[in-house]
């Protein structure tokens, strides 16, 4: 049992620490020795906590101890070792969005998820590596170091919370929280064959996230099944006073939506999804997973997406837009990397210039583009308008299905490399995955098999603030194949 | 090419960027090729279409206006790279 320990899921480790046959600190050091045995391959994180880990590890055990004692039930998180995408702020623990401009950034508060992971008492083993600012679909984008996909040390482990899918596969932690502002938290989850799940945009408080594209970013849990992800959002989602566009609803408990049933359940597979380009072997799995659907008492319904095509270049005027926006913040003066020079316009130059990595720089170019005298119209404002009608596709979808299922990624995890000269071709990775956060809505990787070798990932989506579904619709779906009990051959 | 050389180093001032010149190269090469492939949303009649800034209906979200203690100024300021008797220093803005 021992030795496995960091190959439980939160939910397992939950019940040994129930039962008093693991602790806390036994369950960190496991996952502490693991980091130790394979982070030299993998390279998940940007920064690794060991003292402040088992510190938290001891006070939970002494937690623990005295629930036990008095009989009292306690948080599924309590003493449970976690890592955190490192573009959410951790007070005093350095925090880079891996970049050079942020290398030495260490924030003066908790982010509110991260202040949430604490209250549950959970033990932060470490900040995962990302594509810089979460800009990519490969984790490449890292100033630092690529991170390598467990299942292929020569291929991308998707992006950008390439980091956290990776260290979860790993067993380099038992979950860890993303980010998805395009895709980030799903299609990495597709290439390292674990779960990711991103929330409705407004379930999940961004207050300490570092901005991307704000009318985008969501923050999500990254998981071994979908059990954990229902608990993790659990305990993260909610209404946030520091953070305006988090929306006043009540949090449901999660776990209560798993019931392993879909009888009756309407599921659209939108045609517009299965398209040229599309791998063989996604392909082929994908169908099946629908035909398990259909199996288990699902009603599968074919529909219609007309606009996804035009989701695409729709996202990346709009992103990159406010990225633009958002980035002009960094310029040296209050925070991050400082070039001196003769003036002040000439140090904002040099140290942005410097400060930021090509794919940075080329997001805040097409955004300050499309945003600039004479393009405002034919780029930005057309994709706000393309926007409207991407949403209504979904809006009407959910009129007459429950959930949409679809492949999260057109292919399987890439070699490194492959992409990093061509952004559209990396851009395209995407396709899939960028609707949703166009919508609003919310959706759910799951493994769904494997292509040659290599995980699969399904995506099954649901309406804005309906994880009840897409959570109920992707248990049943993986207590009866049991994917995610795959491990990499570390 | 959409863009010209021109352009990419308007934009780069505009967004207050030190370009090298192999990179000012790679990006109008790049930008025009996205740029192109971008010209398919040309293809949709969006006259009758109002734009989405935010998915969500919530607009002017407003809070009380209650004193709380703040952020400790040194904590603050420990990430600033110049700093002078408690301030953030920068360089003369207006002559």
């Amino acid at each position: 049992m021992e030795s496995a320990l960091h190959h439980l899921s939160i939910y397992q480790a939950h019940k040994l620490l129930k039962e008093g046959q693991t602790t806390s600190v036994e369950l960190t050091e496991a996952v502490l020795r693991q980091i130790e045995k394979v982070e030299g391959l993998v390279k998940a994180y940007i920064t690794i906590t060991p003292e402040l880990a088992l510190k938290q590890a001891r006070l939970a055990d002494e937690k623990i101890l005295r629930h036990r004692k008095a009989g009292e039930s306690f948080s599924p998180l309590l003493g449970i070792p976690i890592s955190i995408k490192d573009i959410i702020c951790t007070e005093g623990i350095r925090t880079t969005c891996a970049s050079r401009i942020l290398e030495n950034f260490f924030p003066p508060y908790d982010a509110t998820v991260v202040e949430k992971l604490k209250e549950a008492g959970a033990v932060i083993v470490g900040k995962t590596n990302l594509d810089e600012f979460a800009m990519g679909s490969s984790t490449e984008n890292s100033a630092f170091f690529p991170t390598r996909n467990p299942w292929d040390l020569e291929r991308v482990p998707g992006g950008s919370s390439g980091g956290s899918a990776a260290a979860v596969a790993a067993g380099e932690c038992l979950g860890s929280l993303g980010t998805d502002t395009g895709g980030s938290v799903r299609q990495p989850a597709a290439f390292c064959g674990v779960t990711g799940l991103k929330p409705s945009y407004g379930r999940v408080s961004r207050y300490g996230l570092v901005a991307f594209a704000s009318s985008l970013d969501q923050i999500g849990p990254i998981t071994k099944d979908v059990t954990d992800a229902a608990l993790l959002l659990s305990v993260i989602a909610g209404h946030d006073p520091k953070d305006s566009t988090s929306v006043d609803y009540p949090v449901p408990d999660y776990l209560k939506a798993l019931v392993p049933e879909v009888k009756g359940v309407r599921v659209g597979v939108p045609k517009e999804y299965f398209i040229e380009g599309m791998e063989e072997g996604v392909e082929k799995a994908i169908r099946e997973a629908i035909d398990c659907l259909e199996e288990l008492g699902a009603e599968v319904v074919e529909i219609s997406l007309p606009h996804t095509k035009y989701a695409l270049p729709t996202y990346y005027l709009i992103a990159p837009a406010e990225a633009s926006a958002n980035l002009a913040r960094y310029d040296g003066v209050k925070y991050g990397l400082y070039i001196p020079a003769s003036e002040l316009w000439e140090e904002y130059r040099l140290t942005r210039g410097n400060g930021f990595g090509p794919e940075v720089k080329r997001r805040i170019m097409l955004g300050t583009y499309a945003l600039s005298a004479g393009y405002y119209d034919a780029y930005y404002l057309k994709a706000q308008k393309v926007r409207t009608l991407i949403k209504k596709d979904f809006d009407e979808a959910f009129e007459k299905v429950d959930v949409i299922v679809a492949p999260t990624s057109p292919t399987v995890a890439f070699k490194l490399g492959e992409k990093v000269e061509d952004p559209l071709k990396m851009y395209l990775s995407d396709v899939f995955t960028i609707p949703v956060n166009l919508a609003g809505i919310c959706a759910i990787s799951i493994p769904c098999g494997f292509s040659e070798g290599l995980p699969v990932g399904l995506q099954v989506m649901g309406p804005a603030f309906g994880e009840e579904k897409i959570l109920r619709v992707a248990y049943a779906y993986e207590q009866a194949t049991q994917w995610h009990l795959k491990r990499p051959p570390l | 090419m959409a863009i010209t050389r021109e352009e990419v180093e308007h934009i780069a001032e505009l967004a207050k960027l030190y370009l090298t010149e192999e990179e000012k190269e790679k990006m109008q090469r790049q930008l025009s090729a996205i740029l192109d492939y971008f010209a398919m949303l040309q293809e949709i009649d969006t006259s009758l279409i109002p734009p989405t800034a935010t998915v969500l209906p919530l607009r002017n979200v407003m809070r009380e206006d209650t004193p709380a203690p703040s952020f400790d100024r040194d904590k603050i300021l420990a990430n600033a790279p110049q700093k002078v008797e408690g301030y953030v220093k920068v360089k003369v803005v207006l002559e």
